[in-house]
């Protein structure tokens, strides 16, 4: 195996000492392509230019291009807009962007002022998930070094500019990371998604014009526009460009944040990560978080760990969670893990959800407990297809799809449950 | 208009309109629980999903704007499984409780469950049970039947302005509940009943009381306040079981106020006067209505020569022909002495009363000038249109003795006593330009009067004088003042009605002398029509006094109380606005006629029929209606024009240190709302309390040497010098507020 190159953008600083001072920020370019924006080196839709070229895709999940999310904000309507980093990061097997806020900080806020710029809003929010203390802290200790440093704030260096930055902290709903229900929560209600349309970039926070980003995302825009949007496009593939931060999890020798390339062999990433734990076998692979769907060993081994390759095989890249099951894993009890995520997690708002994901857990727990009945297979189908397109925003589609693709490699040792009461692997 | 396709069907939108409403409008029908066209959309409960040609999903119809040549299709495979699929998640953690449920066989689940639902239902898990509250007495909850469509919710933010319940918890344990501890309170509560498409709110005084299918529905006119808001009588075996609000978007919109919605319960009280009763020798006998007739002509016959020495006195919420014939038949006997302006203690000048202003042109105004008026409690669904006016960006002005809790924002407030609202609402006046009578003239005009004039001089701008002005004994000043105001201003100046018909009573020129003079002269003979004095005038104890000291007390009323078995000779059963035939005059002068809903109880007939019995026995021609429509008819012709002028007083009142200021309570208006249990236990039932700034636990109220001691609640919102006391409660009978003081 060739030597992998890791830690080429938002991580370029993590092996430094006190890498989240400002100070070891800018003795490392830090800044500078803020300097340049403020003094009128980069024009907005240069800068939407450069990120359009960097092939940049929102690391959120979603993978919706950045610069064209860009390009539907008029920078000069009037009446004030936003910009938001997502930190909520709560998706089951997501941490990537927790270093980021832990160790690179000043990057997230220079990407955050940058784009903040770009759109014409002179307010920014993160928002950060309420379990992320640390994290928090010291993203928000950095935001005032920024301002002590003059980066931050009114008529910035000179250049009439004015950008505020505030650092929000959830409070443990796993649902505030849906964009609008993340607006919501920063606005002081319940978090809930809205309908759309209207989108946040016509009707956001406030109920202005808004650009919500990930944290990896907004990172990532301080290096297109110091190395080149092609720097970063001819790091990835076709398609999708850059580096890529993937949290492997599960059982694995070395679990934890490694950043690649997009389009590396998974293969090459579970070496990274040590290989499989104990020595054993790989037998499933979730790739990109818990809301995408599981994958057997076979096919996930012939992928790459690109939205294109992973979309073949089956599933989706997602937020880049990389969940790894060893030959031992009982996919029952797995599933059922999941499925109490979901339900716990459903805002209650709509109805095929707030029903259908207590519904799933009830059925998929009775099979685990034993006490499955031979139409509980069907019924999980149909019951998961029937939440899927039907509600509001993704979490109903993010509950469903584990299940179908647990039953459709899997299904085996669902029967088994409820044919013997236990699992394959226990002894009758 | 742009043209879209339902089925095949083209039908005609405008763009931009969301499809649920196109699809109404064609009768098109599409299954929903979350929308209601009077919240805002939420989309939450996906039963109103239908496929749209191009998209890959199926479409919440509530949420989606047509667009030219969109091709829907509400009823197709994807449809339906879209709509099953729904309707299949809503049941599985639905009771399924309806024999006992009081929404069966008009639940909006239940129907659409019938048309989506399957017959049997594939999960067979432990249900969610969510635990009830107690929200008060008018809504009975069962949150375990709730499917989360959140229109309580909305109502709350959205209509009435308080936001008394909401959403707690998330997925299954999603809950609607009121603040922790808290009951509702908001006077148009009981709309979230009919909201609720399922039975999770229904009516606690309905609860259990009959079933939907057995109830008859007969249309009428609400008549507990002068909105003359539309509704729907239910009775079941004749009996009214319950009040729900008939659609008029003119009047009421969709919504009624709990006053008008639950004052049925107030029918049957226990002092309900079901038999024509005669006093003989101190003792009542019951009797036939031809020997009670008989009686009130051999008893009335030796006052009828000295007809100056008979009084009349009616409550202002009789229909048209009941003030329509009592006054012929007095005209006709020669009696001129009638009074219904029984809340009122100021006949100085003639106020005219009435809403000049369309209620839907109240929406529309820019700016309005509150002048004594707790207008939410006098008039509840006004008061919802001035907060949709508000919302819409009209600035509001309060010039009252309390800072009334309102559910809109004020823009500026002048929160002082009523001897002191005078001479603010002059110096507004002043500032407006007006030449003001020595006494007035010198008030200071400050900036913020100068301010209130130029705001009454947008366009679309009103003042309206309430309740808490007619009341005070500044009533002539103070509606003097807002007539100069409107002339300098160009502002519509509306003297706001109360009462049911008070428009009628005025219109049909009924008073012949001020309750004042009525008072003072004192009068040997009395009739009245549904009025119990003590509580219904300003004067309590001196009321009944007048009546005691009567040779003879004819009482025509549908209740009688233990003072009125005192002070009557005669008592005549006769029927509330729920049994009779009538007509009620709105605020805005509108007459809405209605047909008799049920049968008086026991032998209780209509009071116009009573009146046009007693007209025939006592020989008055023009007596021989055989219908409520030929009363009505004649009734029209007898109207008078009403002035529009206020002339300005010649003396002003003066004021004093502490000022007393009468307090009608929510639920203390006219005798059936008083017998209104459930709404004597709600949130704006009177409370025997003074209220004031007064650093004291009591407050000691005397009319003279009369003297009663009430608590007081100390409350900031009160003005200066002034100390609200309860009117219309046996706690303050002898001291009324027309003479009490406060006694250090």
């Amino acid at each position: 195996m060739a030597e992998i190159p890791l830690n080429e953008c938002c991580y370029r600083l993590n092996h430094l000492d006190r890498s989240w001072d400002i100070d070891v920020y800018m003795a490392n370019g830090g800044y500078e392509v803020w300097k340049k924006v403020l003094a009128g080196e980069l024009t907005p839709q240069e800068i939407i230019d450069e990120v359009k070229t960097s092939n940049i895709r929102g690391r959120g999940g979603a993978g919706f291009p950045t610069g064209l999310k860009w390009s539907f904000m008029n920078r000069h309507a009037p009446g004030p807009k936003y910009i938001l980093c997502n930190s909520d990061e709560g998706e089951p097997g997501t941490f990537k962007d927790r270093d980021i806020l832990r160790y690179n900080p000043h990057q997230l806020i220079e990407g955050m002022m940058i784009a903040g710029y770009v759109i014409g809003a002179n307010a920014g929010y993160n928002y950060i998930r309420g379990e992320f203390w640390e994290p928090y802290k010291r993203f928000d200790n950095a935001v005032k070094q920024a301002y002590e440093a003059g980066l931050l704030g009114k008529n910035i260096l000179g250049s009439g500019w004015d950008f505020d930055l505030y650092t929000h902290l959830g409070a443990g709903a796993y649902i505030c990371g849906e964009e609008t229900a993340l607006i919501e929560s920063i606005e002081g209600k319940k978090g809930q998604p809205r309908f759309k349309p209207p989108f946040p970039a016509s009707y956001g926070l406030y109920g202005r014009p808004t650009t919500i980003n990930n944290t990896e995302t907004l990172a990532s825009i301080p290096m297109i526009l110091a190395k080149g949007g092609k720097w970063f496009a001819d790091l990835g593939v076709p398609g999708a460009g850059g580096t890529k931060i993937y949290a492997v999890s599960g059982h694995v020798e070395k679990p934890g944040n490694y950043e690649v390339r997009m389009g590396t062999p998974f293969k090459d990433l579970l070496s990274l990560a040590g290989g499989v734990w104990k020595g054993r076998k790989l037998k499933a692979v979730i790739p990109g978080g818990s809301s995408t769907a599981v994958l057997p060993a076979e096919k996930a081994m012939k992928m790459n760990m690109d939205y294109d390759s992973i979309a073949k095989a089956g599933s989706f890249l997602g937020a880049g969670s990389v969940i790894i099951m060893d030959e031992t894993t009982d996919m029952v009890k797995a599933l059922e893990r999941l499925t109490w995520f979901y339900y716990e997690e459903s805002c209650g708002q709509c109805t095929p959800c707030r029903e259908g994901t207590g519904w799933m857990y009830r059925v998929v727990h009775r099979i685990r407990t034993g006490k499955g009945r031979p139409e509980d297979i069907e019924m999980l189908k149909d019951v998961s297809g029937k939440i899927m397109g039907r509600v509001i925003c993704g979490l109903g589609d993010a509950a469903s799809i584990p299940v179908a693709s647990f039953l459709e490699h899997f299904e085996h040792e669902f029967r088994h449950y409820i044919e013997h009461g236990c699992s394959i692997y226990d002894r009758a | 208009m742009i043209k879209i396709e339902i089925n095949g069907q083209v039908v005609e939108a405008h763009e931009g309109d969301m499809l649920i409403d196109v699809a109404d409008s064609a009768d098109i029908p599409i299954p929903r629980f979350c929308y209601h066209k009077k919240l805002s959309i939420a989309a939450n409960c996906r039963m109103c999903l239908v496929e749209v040609e191009g998209a890959p999903k199926a479409l919440p119809a509530c949420a989606t704007p047509v667009t030219d040549g969109m091709k829907v299709f509400t009823r197709s495979p994807k449809a339906r499984a879209a709509q099953k699929a729904v309707m299949e998640f809503l049941l599985i953690n639905h009771p399924l409780d309806c024999p006992i449920c009081d929404q069966g066989g008009e639940c909006e689940l239940q129907d659409v469950a019938f048309e989506y639902g399957d017959d049997v239902g594939k999960y067979s898990e432990a249900k969610r049970v969510v635990p009830d509250h107690d929200v008060g007495p008018l809504i009975a909850t069962d949150m375990t039947r709730c499917i989360h469509c959140t229109r309580c919710v909305r109502f709350g933010q959205e209509i009435s302005g308080l936001m008394e319940l909401g959403a707690v918890g998330r997925s299954e344990w999603m809950e609607i509940t009121t603040f922790v501890g808290k009951s509702i309170t908001s006077e148009i509560s009981g709309n979230i009943i009919d909201l609720c498409p399922v039975g999770a709110l229904t009516s606690k005084p309905f609860r259990y009381k009959a079933r939907a299918w057995e109830l008859k529905a007969a249309p009428a006119i609400a008549a507990h306040d002068s909105l003359g808001s539309n509704i729907e009588v239910h009775t079941y075996h004749g009996k009214v079981m319950r009040v729900v609000p008939r659609e008029n978007e003119a009047i009421n919109e969709v919504w009624l106020s709990d006053r008008d919605r639950f004052a049925y319960t107030g029918l049957y009280a226990e002092d309900r006067l079901t038999v024509p009763m005669v006093k003989r020798n101190g003792r009542w006998e019951e009797v036939e209505w031809e020997e009670a007739l008989e009686a009130v002509v051999e008893r009335l016959k030796p006052f009828l020569n000295s007809p100056q020495d008979i009084a009349v006195l009616a409550s202002p919420n009789a229909t048209v022909e009941e003030l329509y014939l009592l006054r012929k038949l007095t005209d006709a006997l020669g009696v001129r002495r009638r009074e219904w302006r029984l809340r009122q203690q100021d006949f100085r000048v003639e106020v005219p009363l009435g809403l000049k202003l369309g209620l839907d042109e109240v929406e529309q105004l820019n700016h309005v000038l509150v002048v004594g008026s707790h207008l939410r409690h006098e008039l509840p669904l006004l008061n919802l249109r001035v907060r949709k006016a508000q919302l819409a960006g009209a600035s509001v002005h309060m010039l009252n003795p309390m800072d009334y809790a309102s559910t809109f924002d004020i823009a500026d407030r002048l929160i002082v006593k009523p001897s002191e609202m005078v001479r603010q609402l002059a110096a507004v006046a002043k500032a407006a330009g007006a030449e003001l009578p020595a006494g007035l003239s010198d008030v200071p005009v400050t900036d913020q009067h100068h301010a209130w004039a130029e705001a009454l001089k947008q366009d679309k701008s009103a003042i309206f004088v309430g309740g808490v002005a007619r009341m005070s004994r500044h009533y002539a000043e103070l509606a003097a003042l807002a007539a100069v105001l409107g002339e300098k201003t160009g502002a519509s100046v509306n003297i706001l009605p109360l009462a049911a018909n008070e428009m009628g009573a005025q219109a049909l020129d009924f008073a012949g002398e001020s309750f004042n003079d009525m008072l003072e002269k004192g009068a040997k003979a009395v009739i009245t029509l549904g009025v119990e004095p003590e509580y219904d005038t300003l004067w309590g104890e001196r009321a009944v006094q007048m009546l005691e000291q009567a040779e003879l007390v004819i009482n025509l009323t549908p209740f009688a109380n233990a003072r009125a078995r005192e002070y009557s000779d005669i008592l005549l059963p006769v029927a509330t606005a729920y049994e009779t035939a009538g007509t009620l005059v709105s605020a805005t002068g509108t007459w809405q006629s209605f047909k008799q809903v049920t049968d008086a109880p026991g032998d209780a007939k209509p009071a116009w029929k009573v009146l046009r019995v007693l007209g025939n026995v006592l020989d008055v021609d023009g007596f021989d209606y055989i219908h409520a429509d030929q009363v009505l008819e004649e009734a029209r012709q007898a109207v008078t024009e009403v002035g529009a002028e206020i002339a300005m007083p010649d003396t002003f009142v003066a004021g004093g240190e502490l000022e007393v200021v009468p307090s009608l309570a929510l639920y203390s208006t006219d005798m059936v709302v008083r017998r209104a249990e459930p709404l004597q236990q709600a949130a704006g039932a009177a409370v025997a309390e003074t209220v004031s700034r007064l650093e004291t636990e009591k407050v000691v109220l005397c009319c003279g040497e009369t003297c009663v001691e009430l608590p007081n609640r100390q409350d900031e919102a009160v003005a200066e010098g002034a100390v609200f006391e309860p009117v219309a409660i046996d706690e303050t009978l002898t001291v009324p507020a027309v003479c009490a003081e406060v006694r250090a």
